[in-house]
């Protein structure tokens, strides 16, 4: 039944977009079909669906490793951008050198730089106690702004005819095509292999165990032994390597350099994919196309229809939304008054043994 | 500095905490009633976009103000039924909310970008403005007072009216109020209707009077820095007024910079202060608070009414 929720999600939020679309003056079904049918029937869209997909499910499982142990890191768009950030530096400095080195180094130190954004919110909320959702996503805002600096100052291109971005990276800082000829870069696999590895990992270690123990039980957790820093400390710095991660995949695919405008939102869009995944890793490979297909959908529906690029983040808003309700309508079963009263013990006994799913929030 | 420039930074700093102060204030209500609502920057955004378009196609920006509370409102609903009646996770639904919020602003903003609005500006009479001094205190726009009496109202509502100490209670522990026999859900969806409200209300400052113009993301995460300064006045309306205006000096910070000529820093480092002062005003504020929180008991926990 918790399979349901998504599937309920989707289909509602194609009925309502279809309809507000429309009260706001488009062509409200010519919208949904352009933007959830249409790329579905095109070869060519389906690598680019690939190509979106890659670093929402990388980004979102890490974030789910977090959401289960009730720790909120909503600062992966910051996280993306320094993980970004720290691979270009090692691009810039690299750009005469050559080698088949240069490339793990990047990579290496996106997840680094990812993980030093993220550890600011772990350090203060194990230390002092700060709300990490507060902290984490202040620290998005700052991230921008520190990707702006550099772009107009340090590391402008000096023969980019004074556009505020790097030079090119080279053929050695540039991901590979694992098909040639397609769109499709390194980055897709490594996606599904880190779903895969949070899958396992999730299920099947220690350190798992104690991510799902906190989120569920945490006094429970704290008598098994497992500390709350230690598990703040998990969650985010696995959502801030992996935000990292995806972050410099990005400048090194599809982008090849850093540019001004490269936040795209998808540290805050990995959030929904999270959710819409139920926080399982698999789950998230399947929720990470589903929401790539509105960008995909929503790009073809700015030039094919002139719908505004704002649509793609409504349509995905509103999955959030249903979802969230489908959820309760999954999780709960309407039942008469008369039946109500016979099996209320039951309903009791149900109600004890569901977990205590996303009850607890500190501030 | 002479009076004139004193003023004038007075003045900024006054336009850039009114938007912080109610919207604060507003969810600062919210959450005594026990309900952390995440989505205050998005419907900040909707109260922005719904303020200009009316305030532009009816050419009278009160309406476009009154207008932006009821959108905000409106979109304030959609939480309060999805984390009230179903239930839903807190935290998860208000970011929904303010990702639905900035792309329907964005939406329903773009035939707006690049125009101008008639603004809400100063409202007494040219004779009453005509010293620096004078114009300190009559010399701005409505909301600047509004945000003022909004203070003391709700100090006063929480703290020595019947009906504020009922909504603590709920906030404090909804069990118990439940079964003196109030309704809770009922005190809570009035609660959230007006944070919404506010929060409308302090989007369409911007849209009205700070900039005034619509872009998207207007609003710039102003949304956010007013659930932290929350947070920071510990749930108390005067330290909110405070932290409010002095938020409002930060963030008028790359302008005085400016004006007095200073260059050492980038103009982003500048641009990065209000978001990395909010986190510094949070940790001391954790530092100083480290046995328990003065936050409501029941905040963001769910409520079923035992049958």
């Amino acid at each position: 039944m918790m399979l349901a929720a998504p599937v309920i999600a989707v289909a509602a939020t194609l009925i309502a977009g279809a309809i507000l679309f429309t009260l706001l003056g488009h062509d409200g079904l010519g919208a949904t079909l352009e933007i959830f049918v249409k790329p579905l029937f095109d070869p060519y869209r389906w690598q680019d669906l690939l190509v979106k997909a890659a670093p929402l499910a990388m980004i979102a499982t890490g974030l789910a490793m977090g959401f289960r142990a009730n720790v909120w890191n909503i600062g992966a768009e910051g996280q993306y951008i320094l993980g970004g950030l720290a691979g270009t530096g090692v691009a810039l400095s690299t750009l005469d050198m050559t080698g088949s080195w240069i490339l793990p180094l990047m990579l290496i130190c996106g997840v680094v730089g990812g993980m030093v954004w993220a550890a600011v919110p772990a350090l203060l909320r194990t230390t002092l106690g700060v709300n990490e959702i507060l902290s984490s996503l202040m620290l998005n805002y700052v991230a921008i702004q520190l990707l702006f600096y550099l772009m107009r100052g340090p590391w402008k291109d000096p023969e980019g005819f004074n556009f505020p971005q790097t030079a090119m990276f080279s053929a050695d800082q540039t991901l590979p095509m694992v098909v040639p000829g397609t769109l499709i870069h390194l980055g897709v696999p490594l996606a599904a292999a880190v779903a895969l590895t949070a899958f396992f990992v999730m299920a099947r270690t220690v350190t798992g165990f104690q991510l799902k123990v906190v989120g569920l039980a945490p006094r429970a957790a704290a008598f098994g032994g497992f500390g709350a820093a230690s598990t703040v400390w998990i969650a985010m710095l696995c959502g801030g390597g992996l935000a990292g991660l995806a972050g410099i995949l990005e400048a090194a695919g599809p982008f090849g350099q850093m540019v001004p405008q490269f936040p795209t939102g998808y540290g805050y869009t990995a959030i929904i994919v999270a959710f819409l995944g139920r926080l399982n890793p698999l789950g998230i490979l399947l929720a990470a196309l589903v929401l790539a297909l509105t960008y995909v959908g929503g790009e073809s529906a700015q030039t094919t229809i002139g719908l505004p690029s704002a649509a793609t983040g409504v349509f995905q808003a509103m999955m959030l939304f249903f979802l969230l309700a489908a959820d309760i309508l999954v999780r709960y079963r309407i039942v008469s008054g008369r039946a109500a009263a016979a099996s209320a013990p039951h309903a009791a006994a149900a109600k004890e043994a569901e977990p205590a799913k996303g009850k607890a929030v500190t501030a | 500095m002479s009076l004139d420039l004193l003023v004038a930074i007075l003045m900024t700093v006054a336009g850039a905490a009114t938007p912080l102060l109610i919207a604060g204030l507003g969810e600062l209500v919210v959450e005594k009633s026990g309900v952390l609502n995440l989505g205050v920057e998005g419907m900040m955004l909707i109260g922005a976009v719904t303020g200009f378009a009316v305030a532009t196609s009816t050419g009278v920006p009160v309406l476009g103000a009154l207008a932006a509370m009821a959108a905000a409102a409106a979109a304030s609903l959609i939480f309060a039924v999805l984390v009230l009646t179903l239930m839903a996770n807190q935290v998860a639904t208000g970011l929904a909310l303010t990702i639905f919020g900035t792309g329907v602003s964005a939406l329903i903003g773009a035939p707006f970008v690049g125009i101008t609005t008639p603004t809400l500006g100063p409202v007494f009479p040219d004779f009453l403005t005509s010293s620096p001094l004078l114009r300190l205190v009559f010399g701005h726009s409505p909301l600047v007072y509004v945000g003022l009496i909004l203070t003391v109202a709700v100090a006063f509502f929480l703290n020595r009216s019947r009906s504020g100490l009922i909504l603590r209670a709920v906030g404090e522990s909804d069990a118990a109020a439940h079964a003196i026999g109030y309704p809770v859900l009922k005190i809570r969806y009035l609660a959230v209707l007006f944070g919404g409200a506010m929060a409308g209300l302090a989007g369409s400052y911007y849209s009205l009077v700070l900039t005034p113009m619509w872009a998207e993301r207007l609003t710039a995460g102003r949304g956010w820095i007013a659930i932290a300064l929350v947070v920071f006045a510990s749930w108390k309306p005067g330290r909110m007024l405070a932290g409010a205006y002095l938020f409002g000096l930060v963030m008028t910070m790359e302008l005085q910079a400016k004006a007095a000529g200073f260059n050492v820093f980038a103009p982003e480092l500048l641009a990065a202060l209000p978001y990395v002062a909010t986190i510094a005003v949070l940790a001391i504020i954790s530092a100083a608070r480290r046995t328990g929180t003065a936050a409501p008991a029941c905040l963001g926990k769910p409520f079923r009414a035992a049958a």
